[in-house]
């Protein structure tokens, strides 16, 4: 089988400082994939890499059999693969509903359509979307105004909106309430689960990582020291000392 | 779609204004008629500024080609004005298409400054090609059309040009493109992470703003027989910003009332002292300090709500 994702020897660096070093990587259609490593690791950077944020010094990125390495992210986005940012990104005088509307609106191809009135599309894709994510009630505050934890699921309601077969979530869950994160992740594996979804994750909550990962994949200095099940990661000497021993406790 | 409320009250205000021949004054009808040109001129603008999130520091260009060529093709070859309006303003549209080109691989001041560089080009060229353009001596002794020579006409001739043009832009600005220009403006880099080329949109906004602005300076030359170099002056493009600065850039009227105010302050203003470069100082001293919003910015924090778009 090929994989859906295949990285092959990526490296970037910032002014001579080496964020991503020699990453070689497959994720295979299905599969729920976590990359976890301390702070710094260059888990962003990687993620900047494959969706055209950043533009990788060497090295190769193809998605089903697809070179990504030139293409700009909106063009990555239409080959089916979205993403949310670790970062709040997101629209914060529109309202909610409108933050979600404007991605089903540009996944339509509807953007050059100067004549129908924008708000009145999709209102039922919007709609079903933030009750995915439990955002029904907020649908019409302005999302800039919304608590850190529900801007985080905005930021879902809107990587799912572009319908992508390749997820990517960077640390969905940080800055959420323990609750907040129960209710996003279960709701992540319903939807990945529901529509066939492959998922590449960041996440520094472990009892997240372990809970829903079916692989791992440990990045440390820019490089992946380990990769494989949760339990052989889990169980690495190299992983224990520099990643997992200080989360001993957390 | 536009609320029944909406459309009851730009109905209403469409009526008022065609009522106006019958109680006002010349003077009246001469400044109504300049206040819709500006109307039309600051609500181009904004399709760039409060849509997109570009400012241009160069807008007059538009208007001045816009103006120029209508002048020109009625007077120098004679076309009929329903040839030589929609030519001038396809005219101003290619050329912002063109401008605009290279504007929007530029972001922030950049993209200001190249615009106002264009613009002056735009001024340089109204300048130096004397035969065309009259120089700077203007060009002028428009051949007007006998059905809008007179000023009621010509009043009417304006009131709906306008009204369509606005209508035009209401239309262009709630639709899916103009929902997807505020997206850009708020957050370019996750539009572009949501499938949406916000360089080719922002290069459609430009175009649009070109093109409705092109529609106003030639309503504008029409009007006064005549077309000057001033008017492709990067002073003019100043003036219909802080119009549009002045009235709002987050709702769609806001500039109207700006370019409304703004206008009939200068007026009055002119009257009475010399000084009006000295009242708009103070006026975008007040707008920066105290109306971030404008005022319909103003008005919505008084009736209590936010000042969403
Ligand atoms: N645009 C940039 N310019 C310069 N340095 C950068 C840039 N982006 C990332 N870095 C650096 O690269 C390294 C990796 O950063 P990155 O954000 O990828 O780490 P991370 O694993 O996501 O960390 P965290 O867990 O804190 O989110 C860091 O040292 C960071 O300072
Ligand atoms: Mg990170």
């Amino acid at each position: 089988m090929t994989a859906m994702l295949h990285i092959d020897g990526l490296w970037k660096t910032f002014a001579g400082f080496v964020a991503t070093r020699d990453v070689s990587f497959d994720l295979m259609a299905g599969e729920t994939h976590a990359i976890i490593g301390p702070n710094g690791a260059g888990k962003t950077t990687f993620f900047n890499l494959i969706t055209g944020h950043l533009r990788p010094d060497k090295g190769s990125v193809s998605f089903e059999g697809r070179d990504l390495v030139d293409l700009p992210p909106q063009k990555i986005v239409r080959l089916g693969i979205a993403r949310s940012f670790q970062r709040i990104n997101i629209y914060p005088r529109l309202t909610v509903f409108e933050n979600v509307q404007v991605a089903l609106i540009a996944h339509e191809g509807q953007q050059w359509n100067l004549f129908r009135p924008g708000r009145s599309l999709h209102r039922q894709g919007t709609q079903e979307l933030l009750e995915l994510v439990g955002l029904a009630p907020e649908a019409l505050e302005t999302a800039g105004e919304l608590s850190y934890g529900k801007q985080k699921q905005l930021e879902l309601a809107i990587a799912l909106a572009s319908q992508p077969r390749l997820l990517l979530l960077d640390e969905p869950t940080a800055g959420m309430s323990p609750q907040e994160t129960g209710e996003t992740i279960a709701s992540v594996r319903d939807i990945v689960k529901a529509r066939g979804l492959t998922l590449l994750f960041t996440e520094h909550d472990m009892s997240v990582v372990f809970g829903i990962a079916e692989r791992i994949s440990v990045l440390h200095h820019g490089e992946i020291i380990a990769s494989g099940a949760p339990d052989a990661v889990r169980n690495d000497p190299e992983v224990k000392r520099v990643y997992l021993g200080e989360h001993a406790h957390g | 779609m536009p609320s029944y409320r909406q459309l009851i009250a730009s109905a209403i205000v469409v009526l008022l204004l065609a009522l106006l021949p019958l109680a006002g004054s010349r003077y009246a009808i001469d400044l109504t008629t300049e206040v819709l040109i500006y109307a039309l001129f600051a609500l181009s603008l904004n399709v760039l500024i409060g849509f997109t999130g570009n400012i241009s520091f160069g807008h007059a260009a538009y208007f001045a080609i816009g103006g120029y060529a209508c002048a020109i093709l009625l007077t120098t070859y004679g076309w009929p004005l329903a040839l030589a309006l929609p030519a001038a303003v396809v005219l101003a549209g290619l050329v912002a298409a063109v401008v605009g080109y290279f504007c929007v691989r530029l972001t922030q001041i950049y993209f200001a400054m190249l615009t106002l560089a264009f613009a002056m080009l735009v001024w340089g060229v109204a300048f130096k090609w004397k035969e065309v353009t009259g120089g700077d001596d203007g060009f002028t002794g428009i051949k007007m059309p006998a059905m809008i020579s007179h000023h009621i006409g010509y009043f009417y001739f304006t009131l709906i040009t306008v009204a369509a043009g606005i209508a035009a832009l209401w239309v262009i600005c709630h639709s899916a493109f103009g929902l997807t220009l505020v997206a850009i403006r708020e957050n370019s880099v996750r539009a572009g992470f949501i499938g949406v080329d916000t360089r080719h949109m922002r290069w459609a906004a430009f175009t649009v703003a070109g093109t409705f602005g092109g529609l106003a300076g030639a309503l504008f030359g029409m009007y006064h027989r005549g077309m000057y170099i001033e008017n492709a002056f990067w002073t003019e493009s100043a003036n219909v910003l802080i119009m549009v600065l002045l009235g709002g850039i987050y709702s769609f009227i806001g500039p109207i009332i700006g370019a409304a105010v703004l206008h009939l302050l200068q007026t009055f203003t002119n009257q009475y002292t010399p000084y009006w470069p000295t009242v708009l100082g103070l006026i975008l001293l007040v707008i920066v300090m105290v109306l971030p919003d404008g005022l319909i910015g103003l008005a919505r924090r008084v009736r209590g709500r936010g000042g969403r778009p």
